[in-house]
């Protein structure tokens, strides 16, 4: 389908403007050689505690306290990570999260294409200003709502439920804004034909809009996924019993339940897979994780 | 330099302007449609006022108040306010916060904006190097932060080895006082880079190759082409970047409760751990919302003060 895509056109491809015209020359091999010099150094820094972390995750304990460092273990020790879930309940925290964030993700999905569809499409009175008034939610900080929030979910009965963390969640004002950006650019003729079939709006929604939006739904699903998935505060505040924490809750318990001989190799082994799942998602959608920065960031 | 930047800014898509509606005058067939519309907001405009319009107004009550859970807030005027302008250690936890807002976000910016200039180059390896300074943001803060605790380690940590090779002695990091919150710092760097190269990148690929040709025919050198094209150009995504990462900066709160649960001695308390401290440990609820009404309204002149500010230097920035 020839939908043109105006906001949401895949970031152009990484291609440097060849500001000087110049082609292979010299001067551009050594700025090249310069410029890979600084960047690989960089990159050693930002990986380097990826590398420490995978590597500490299949030591043995007492290589780990050995000194100096090695950074290739002397035995591979892939147990570590079957310990890690055995003894600990790494794979509740997981399954917790994922059913918490895929909860969230699909309502904020629902919710905001629905808003953005009819932000986009239909006509009522109030459409544009509403529209703003709701965009200007977004400056208020999170952490202004922190406390009343926490006394709405008493009053609810909703501490220590996920209800706490799912409801409150599902809607979102930059999940509307990017649905409505994107629809905008949707041709009206392809809702043309159904409206004469005699479609219902809320079929058109379904079988016309949605489906051609499937760039914007990935790059929301995507970021919803990811900021639920690492939340921290919401949940510390919320959750009471341990068997319900999150990802991120039960690893920082993890991290501070052995207060002298820390057994580092599993809670590396155990950090390590908390971030592989999260690592996949964005490789996978990384495309659309670009997109999202560029329409927030620039038309926003 | 005639090359005055000419390029319509990003456009952004606008609803044509179509006559005011009003219910009186509207056909039947506008209405239902007007009644769909407001239906497919539903979801969103009772989660406004249920989880945000209501929960703001109890902010701003509770914070006129001594409210501890157990009973009834009560109200207390400009009690919260009067205490906690007359406490050292709001203060300190006021100015600490504010050091590491400014720790963070403008050598952030500066070290994003020089990484994206040089990533955005005709060189192989550079979806790599994208990948790489972007690993770190989307990592599990907690993760980073274990990993991060060893780095700092005193005694078996890889700071200190690299340190003890060059014949230094290697400070407590996180356990000193002083070295504390700049170690924070530095790692916050670290985790918030590749965000803000990120945008500086899709702005960079935005910026109309002929702007650069037209100034090389005009004999422009690379600084001056740097100042008149590239910044101009680039100017609304820096603003943004600035905008929201003093907004997230201001409200830090993961790293401080992870790493060093604000100390040593409150060096690394900030604004956001100190109103969870006060309100969930000590159940101090109308103290603390006190507090998070003095940081709303911090971060609201900031944001407020950049905004005004922006027509000054921000290129296409208007209304």
């Amino acid at each position: 389908m020839a939908v043109k895509q105006e906001t949401l056109q895949p970031a152009r491809k990484l291609q440097a403007v060849g500001q000087d015209g110049m082609s292979k020359s010299g001067a551009k091999r050594v700025g090249d050689l310069f410029t890979h010099l600084i960047l690989a150094a960089g990159s050693i820094v930002m990986v380097g505690p990826f590398a420490w972390m995978l590597s500490s995750s299949i030591k043995t304990q007492y290589e780990i306290y050995k000194f100096p460092p090695t950074l290739i273990p002397e035995s591979i020790q892939w147990i570590n990570y079957l310990v890690v879930f055995e003894q600990t309940a790494l794979g509740r925290y997981v399954g917790n999260s994922m059913f918490v964030s895929l909860s969230v993700t699909l309502g904020v999905l629902l919710t905001s294409s629905l808003a953005g569809y009819s932000f986009s499409r239909l006509n009522f009175p109030g459409r544009d200003k509403i529209f703003l008034m709701y965009l200007g939610t977004m400056m208020i900080p999170g952490a202004i709502l922190l406390i009343p929030s926490f006394v709405l979910m008493r009053t609810f009965n909703w501490i220590d439920t996920y209800y706490a963390l799912i409801v409150p969640g599902v809607v979102s004002a930059w999940g509307t804004f990017l649905m409505r950006q994107f629809m905008m650019s949707i041709p009206r003729e392809l809702e043309d034909a159904a409206y004469i079939d005699g479609a219902t709006r809320l079929r058109i929604y379904w079988t016309v809009i949605l489906p051609v939006s499937k760039p914007v739904i990935a790059t929301l699903a995507i970021f919803t996924f990811m900021g639920v998935w690492n939340e921290l505060l919401w949940p510390v505040i919320i959750l009471r019993s341990p068997e319900k924490f999150t990802l991120p809750m039960g690893l920082a318990k993890f991290q501070s339940r052995f207060p002298n001989r820390t057994p580092w190799h599993l809670i590396m082994a155990a950090s390590t897979l908390s971030v592989l799942p999260i690592l996949f998602l964005f490789m996978a959608g990384q495309k659309y994780y670009v997109q999202g920065i560029v329409t927030t960031g620039l038309k926003g | 330099m005639t090359v005055s930047a000419q390029v319509p800014a990003p456009s952004q898509p606008v609803a044509a302007a179509r006559p005011r509606l009003r219910w009186s005058e509207m056909s039947g067939l506008a209405r239902r449609e007007a009644i769909e519309g407001y239906l497919f907001l539903l979801p969103n405009i009772v989660a406004f006022f249920v989880f945000l319009a209501g929960p703001m107004l109890a902010a701003v009550y509770f914070a006129f108040t001594n409210y501890d859970l157990t009973w009834p807030p009560r109200f207390t005027f400009l009690e919260n306010f009067q205490v906690m302008f007359s406490n050292d250690l709001f203060w300190q936890v006021f100015g600490q916060t504010f050091y590491w807002a400014f720790g963070m976000v403008p050598a952030t910016i500066v070290l994003a904006l020089g990484l994206a200039l040089m990533i955005n180059r005709e060189m192989r390896g550079v979806l790599t190097y994208r990948l790489v300074y972007f690993i770190p943001h989307v990592t599990l803060s907690v993760a980073a932060s274990i990993v991060w605790l060893w780095v700092y380690h005193p005694e078996v940590g890889f700071l200190n080895l690299l340190l003890s090779y060059v014949g230094i002695d290697g400070p407590q990091w996180l356990l000193n006082r002083r070295t504390a919150m700049p170690s924070l710092i530095l790692m916050g760097w670290w985790k918030s880079i590749g965000f803000a190269m990120l945008i500086f990148l899709a702005g960079l690929q935005g910026i109309p190759a002929e702007l650069y040709e037209a100034a090389v025919m005009d004999g422009a050198n690379p600084r001056q082409r740097f100042w008149a094209i590239t910044v101009p150009m680039l100017s609304p995504a820096i603003f943004f970047v600035m905008v929201t990462s003093i907004i997230g900066a201001f409200q830090g709160f993961d790293v401080f409760y992870l790493m060093t649960r604000g100390g040593p001695a409150n060096a690394t308390t900030t604004m956001v751990l100190h109103i969870y401290n006060n309100g969930f440990l000590y159940l101090k609820m109308g103290f603390a919302s006190a507090m998070a009404m003095v940081l709303f309204a911090t971060i609201m002149l900031f944001t407020l003060g950049q905004w005004l500010y922006a027509r000054n230097w921000v290129h296409g920035f208007a209304d």
